[in-house]
């Protein structure tokens, strides 16, 4: 059973109605002890890196999530969330995967927000299994994480080269959104929600 | 590569889908819930629906169907038509909504596209302009384009973007319902003077016209309504054509 940790960072309606299409059970996470009831948790979020990195604090969670073992999923801004730091609002964040989060460069001659449906190269891995090769998801984001190949698991290229999907041992997440992302993001939930914990 | 996106518009009123032909003349087009999921089916990228006669009663109406259409749809969607404030767009959020589009309250009130931005971010802030050519000028038009105003539509787009709109969604008034073709040289205009997406909308009569539109304008994404309600063009047969003429689209 999944649990979306509930800080208050956007709208999780489209989510939960993702999971509920796909016959995966969830609930909320509030607590600390709400984390243990979850076999998967699922960080969501939109908006501002920033802001969102306030909200999760203020709930009190941060220590026990970066000590999760098992699996967990950001997406989105929730990706954002596990990286080392982000250029929106200058701030630190959880720090799980080394990596930065940075703001597009508007000198690269492209439309910021990065907004719509991009093809993503992705690796040998789990999250993306039977999802076609050359599929499409969808994106909407004006800051991105820098590629890093040693926790790269799918790249994009929008302007430059950036990660759409990154991973450290329990830890995922996922530039795009699979909520929004037809059947092949209706796929990956599904196999987030498949791996072994 | 990012894809060119093709946007089914429905025009909701009391829950049921309408379009209009130079916006009045109404014709019933059928369930918004029911559309919506034939849309995702037949490969639409997004969807907008416009509640085109939004009051502050039929505000609940609209949230029940946003919820509706959120549970079952698994592609982006857009809902405009009587956001006034923050509290406004912020039940559609919850309701499921990925963006919201304002049109007059912006003009009215144009610190609304900053309020909105700053609340949820650029991204969920598109602005819809609807555009007529009077005395050699682009004037933007309000309340279905029943009021004109005194805005230049390129002054007025530009002011938009710098206050924080995320996309913007430009029907032109002059090519809407025609089926004569998009307004190439005034969305080629803006699309060259704006860094953020922008949605080619009026004129759609043919599968040509969204080649030509993509080509010559560079547009993001076009939308279009009655033409896809009534199935005169098949998006399977209209994605295949722009594919043919080697626009970036999702298949």
């Amino acid at each position: 059973m999944i649990g979306i940790v509930n800080y208050g960072a956007g709208n999780i309606f489209s989510l939960t109605a993702a999971l509920e299409r796909q016959n995966i059970a969830y609930g909320m996470v509030n607590t600390e002890a709400d984390l243990e009831k979850y076999s998967h948790i699922i960080i969501p979020g939109v908006g501002h890196a920033g802001a969102a990195m306030k909200k999760l604090e203020q709930t009190g969670l941060v220590n026990a999530i970066k000590a999760l073992k098992k699996p967990v999923l950001g997406i989105c801004v929730g990706m954002q969330l596990i990286t080392q730091h982000s250029e929106e609002g200058n701030a630190n964040l959880l720090n799980i995967i080394p990596l930065n989060t940075k703001l597009f460069d508007k000198e690269l001659g492209i439309k910021i927000p990065h907004m719509g449906w991009n093809t993503v190269e992705f690796k040998n891995n789990l999250l993306f299994k039977d999802v076609p090769v050359d599929t499409q998801f969808y994106f909407v984001h004006s800051y991105f994480i820098e590629y890093n190949p040693t926790f790269d698991i799918a790249a994009v290229n929008y302007g430059n080269k950036f990660s759409a999907a990154i991973q450290k041992d329990n830890f995922y997440g996922v530039q795009f959104h699979p909520e929004k992302s037809g059947e092949a993001g209706e796929r990956l939930l599904k196999n987030f929600s498949n791996l072994s914990s | 590569m990012l894809s060119k996106r093709i946007i089914p518009c429905l025009d909701v009123k009391d829950g049921r889908t309408v379009k209009g032909i130079n916006f009045v003349d109404l014709r019933d087009a059928g369930d918004p819930v029911e559309l919506a999921a034939q849309y995702a089916k037949q490969g639409a990228d997004e969807l907008v629906f416009l509640d085109i006669t939004a009051t502050h009663e039929r505000r609940k109406t609209m949230i029940e169907m946003v919820k509706s259409v959120a549970k079952q749809l698994n592609i982006p969607f857009t809902i405009g038509g009587g956001i006034t404030e923050i509290a406004d767009a912020e039940a559609l959020l919850n309701a499921g909504a990925d963006k919201i589009s304002i049109n007059s309250a912006a003009v009215k009130n144009p610190q609304l596209i900053e309020d909105l931005a700053k609340t949820f971010g650029v991204q969920f802030v598109v602005l819809a302009v609807d555009t007529k050519h009077i005395n050699g000028k682009n004037i933007v038009h309000l309340n279905g384009g029943r009021l004109i105003t005194e805005l230049e539509t390129e002054n007025w787009i530009k002011r938009a973007e710098d206050l924080g709109a995320g996309e913007i969604l430009l029907t032109s008034m002059d090519h809407d319902g025609t089926k004569q073709g998009f307004d190439c040289d005034l969305l080629g205009k803006i699309n060259k003077m704006i860094n953020i997406p922008i949605i080619a909308s009026g004129g759609a009569g043919k599968t040509e016209h969204f080649t030509e539109v993509f080509q010559k304008a560079g547009v993001d994404a076009a939308l279009a309504a009655s033409v896809f309600h009534y199935g005169e063009i098949l998006i399977p047969d209209l994605k295949q054509e722009l594919k043919r003429n080697n626009i970036p689209i999702r298949i």
